[in-house]
């Protein structure tokens, strides 16, 4: 019998997956995978662990779960421990309400594709305490699983089209590239538009502008995706430039895609987080009743770090009821978001109130970990204020910095010349010598000639001494290595 | 019926899904214990868990890469020896992300090149779903009622003919044991189909998560990479074949887990670069998901402290199941104008009914099918909610529920 060849060859794949560009970061995850491996196995290296600061995954960093998140989801999965004294009072009732939420009294049962109804009005009660007031309707809130998917439910109906009518997307440089990925993938094109490094990472109203002029002729731009606060700039929006990019929007029928995921790590002196549903809502009409948004939030980040459980939400304003009606039925399709992480984004929702058994911990936690995370900031930046050839714009939230790189000449040929990106040249080097896993400014997006280092640093502080340390020793000896 | 609306029944029956917790089947009790130690490990030292869940727990918590490892153990063992690569296994987010999922990597072409997707019917309309969302061309190939629902091979020829016209077809989608119609195929079925594939250059995907769920004495399930394994390395080496397993259906029934994996076998190196890209896009499944899928491939051995309770819990699921599926073919045969083929496997009857005349008349005067009408009423008349066999397709005239 002859051989025959493959149904599925690599030109036959279908070109919206093959046009995805390859994470950088993924490759650099992929060989820190096999680094560990090598170590197992006994390899001998310079360094015991890899350190990976590249993702924004705080318990794989090492990060304790919050103990209350944790016996309520246990007594949802394991209802004899309502029936034990082993739970706090307020867990056991806690898991108790939630677990009759559920169908069949099951986390192993499905819910409704839009998520738990108790869970939904949760996080709308919660959304009117954070907005001081602004009405939020449980029926415009749609649980996923994470506000990555959530996200990409809602592109699925915005992109379309081919050539001049293709749907164009603009989205900040830098930017964390799934949501890059994920418009390449569902069929439309990222519009970049730089965010100004000098100033801090502030959106530029000009710099929309100029992406828009750039765009039009060549697809059709119909959303703006902003992060805020900024991943990786860490950038905390003011009011005044919410309402610019809202009011920009509006003249050029823009779709607001806000993703809000570290809203609750702000700790930049004098910033406030202020919700683009809560400015859009506050400037009244017309703002207030044409502008289109989606925002989005999740378990994952933040105090929670709850990234393995997938679950988050998106929360539109004016969305036209049968576009709802059809990203309904597309949600549907693909089943609801983990029962036990939809428990986790309820207490996300109405954590442990003073009086509750749970509280005095639950607090306690949760400033830890924020406690954690500014000092961490803070020697981050004292860190790289001691390096040469290194600089940054402090942040202000989330938990991540981005550093530029000043390297030098000789160190960007000899990049080329290996057929890298410099930056990531320096991250390769990073990891097999000292065995940190960072993330490379090329991945994310970067002015032409500018060179960048991703740090997530929501991590326990011995570690971070740690990778600061490794990180120290080679970029002096690379510095060397390349004056 | 909650607001005191009078009606002739108390409560809706919501038979319409396969969610075997929303019925009142109850979860099995190690699976429980050990993903809620992985959650909650300051449990560890409760003497509420017996001692092989807590070991689990640490396993389940060693992430993807030892539960890819358990699960090709689990495959090796369940197909009796036949060799299983970690590497080509891969988690999802229940079984439905792996399957849209892969087919988004095949579809491509346009006009009379266009992807063609080979599908049953009646099928589970996810797949009907996935195919239209993507833009590819849906393919029929009809499943035989009077056999037991049963694939006949030549019916796929004539499909496949018939959709070389308008398309190209390159996938085959296999839902084994069947959904909605229950059939678990023969070994010899199988064959046929891989031989099918082979001959014609199809991509096979096999829908396998009832694999658990087989009722008839004369049935057992046989996996397709089982079967491809056996017909020699000529097929075995060459028929690139997506399978698909989940923890919502079997014994377990933990839909909410959103638990899945699928094992993708000879496909072309760039193309497995392809995909990998594609499903990191996606991010990772839910560790709930993974926990949960960890235990099912690992389950109690004999002697371990939690394995008489959960050979009990599994075969009570499972016996209850079977004496549901012979109960309500029995019960259905006996109502003029339901016929209902003996339900070997998975969770579903699909009886077809005799809808008369008048009532396809007026279903098409309301502008809807005629087993919807059907189905309508029911649930107006007596609560009971299902789906009617056009959700599914069914052959030109004939109608069903499920």
């Amino acid at each position: 019998m002859a051989t025959k060849g493959k149904v599925l060859t690599l030109t036959e794949v279908n070109p919206m997956v093959r046009c995805i560009p390859t994470s950088k970061t993924d490759i650099l995850v992929r060989r820190a995978g096999e680094i560990t491996r090598e170590l197992e196995q006994g390899a001998v290296k310079p360094f015991p662990d890899v350190i990976i600061v590249s993702s924004g995954d705080s318990h794989g960093a090492g990060m304790q779960p919050i103990t209350f998140v944790r016996q309520v989801m246990a007594a949802c999965l394991y209802p004899e421990l309502l029936h034990s004294d082993r739970l706090p009072s307020d867990v056991r009732q806690r898991a108790q309400r939630l677990l009759g939420e559920c169908e069949g009294s099951s986390v192993g049962s499905y819910s409704c594709p839009l998520g738990l109804d108790a869970v939904r009005r949760s996080v709308a009660e919660s959304l009117q305490r954070r907005d001081g007031g602004v009405i939020s309707d449980s029926d415009n809130i749609f649980i996923q699983s994470g506000s990555h998917v959530a996200l990409m439910r809602v592109l699925k109906v915005l992109l379309h089209g081919e050539g001049v009518s293709q749907t164009g997307v603009l989205v900040p440089v830098p930017c964390h590239p799934r949501f890059t990925q994920a418009v390449w993938a569902l069929g439309g094109v990222p519009l970049p538009f730089q965010l100004s490094e000098e100033r801090g990472w502030v959106l530029e109203r000009e710099e929309l502008q100029r992406a828009l002029r750039d765009a039009r002729g060549r697809c059709s731009p119909r959303a703006l995706y902003i992060v805020n606060p900024g991943n990786p700039t860490g950038h905390v929006q003011s009011r005044e430039s919410i309402e610019e990019v809202i009011r920009l929007a509006a003249e050029e029928s823009l779709f607001l895609l806000v993703d809000e995921v570290y809203q609750q790590t702000v700790f930049g002196v004098d910033r406030e987080f202020d919700s683009y549903k809560k400015v859009l809502c506050e400037m009244g009409p017309p703002y207030s009743s044409t502008v289109q948004l989606a925002s989005v939030h999740s378990v994952s980040k933040g105090f929670m770090g709850e990234s393995g459980l997938r679950c988050g939400y998106v929360e539109f304003m004016n969305l036209d009821p049968q576009v709802k009606k059809h990203i309904s039925s597309i949600v549907a399709k693909e089943g609801c978001a983990p029962i036990i992480g939809q428990i986790a984004l309820d207490i996300m929702a109405a954590p442990p109130q003073p009086g509750d058994a749970s509280y005095t911990t639950f607090r306690a936690e949760r400033q830890a970990s924020l406690d954690t995370l500014a000092h961490n900031v803070r020697r981050v930046q004292e860190t790289a204020d001691g390096l040469p050839g290194v600089s940054y714009q402090p942040p202000q939230g989330g938990i991540t910095i981005f550093l530029r790189l000043h390297l030098s000449h000789r160190a960007v040929e000899q990049a080329k010349a290996l057929g890298l990106e410099p930056d990531l040249f320096y991250c390769m080097r990073l990891l097999e010598e000292e065995g940190v896993c960072a993330g490379p400014g090329c991945d994310l997006g970067q002015r032409e000639g500018t060179y960048h280092l991703r740090l997530c640093i929501l991590m326990p502080t011995d570690s971070l001494e740690e990778m600061l340390r490794r990180l120290k020793s080679f970029h002096h000896r690379f510095m060397q290595d390349f004056c | 019926v909650f607001q005191g609306v009078k009606k002739p029944f108390t409560e809706v029956i919501k038979a319409n899904i396969g969610d075997a917790h929303a019925m009142g089947q109850q979860p099995i009790t190690f699976l429980r214990q050990v993903v809620a130690l992985c959650t909650c490990p300051e449990l560890l030292d409760s003497p509420v868990f017996p001692e092989d869940a807590k070991m689990r727990s640490y396993s389940a918590s060693q992430g993807l890469s030892c539960i890819r490892e358990d699960i090709a153990m689990y495959m090796e063992q369940r197909d009796q020896g036949v060799p299983t690569n970690p590497d080509n296994i891969y988690l999802s987010t229940g079984a439905s992300d792996g399957i849209v999922s892969i087919l988004k990597l095949l579809v491509t072409g346009e006009g009379t090149s266009r992807t063609g997707v080979m599908i049953p019917i009646p099928q589970y309309p996810l797949y009907s779903a996935a195919i239209s969302e993507l833009g590819a061309v849906q393919v029929n190939y009809y499943l035989d009622e009077d056999h037991c629902w049963a694939l006949d091979v030549n019916e796929l020829h004539k499909a496949l003919s018939a959709a070389k016209k308008y398309c190209n077809p390159k996938v085959l989608c296999i839902i084994n044991p069947g959904n909605p119609t229950g059939q678990v195929q023969s070994k010899k079925c199988i064959e046929e189909v891989i031989n099918f594939a082979y001959e014609e250059k199809l991509f096979l995907l096999s829908d396998e998560v009832y694999q658990d769920n087989v009722y008839s004495p004369d049935c057992q399930f046989h996996s397709f990479k089982k079967v491809l394994y056996e017909m020699g390395p000529e097929y075995y080496n060459t028929v690139e074949l997506a399978s698909f397993h989940s923890t919502s259906k079997g014994y377990m029934g933990e839909c909410g887990f959103r638990g899945g994996y699928m094992e993708v076998i000879n496909l072309d190196a760039e193309v497995k670069a392809q995909m990998v890209k594609l499903l990191s896009v996606r991010l990772c499944p839910p560790v709930s998901g993974q926990a949960a899928m960890d235990v099912v491939v690992n389950p109690p051995r004999p002697g371990e402290p939690s394995f008489e309770l959960f050979a009990k819990e599994k075969n009570s699921v499972l016996n209850t199941l079977a004496e549901k599926a012979k109960l309500t073919e029995k019960i259905l045969n006996t109502v003029p104008g339901i016929k209902c083929n003996p339900v070997q496997g998975a969770m579903y009857a699909f009886p077809r009914i005799f809808i008369p005349p008048n009532a396809v008349e007026e279903a098409k005067t309301l502008g809807m099918p005629p087993d919807m009408l059907y189905c309508l009423r029911l649930l107006e008349e007596t609560g009971i909610c299902i789906v009617p066999g056009s959700g599914f397709g069914q052959k030109e005239g004939t109608y069903h529920f499920r």
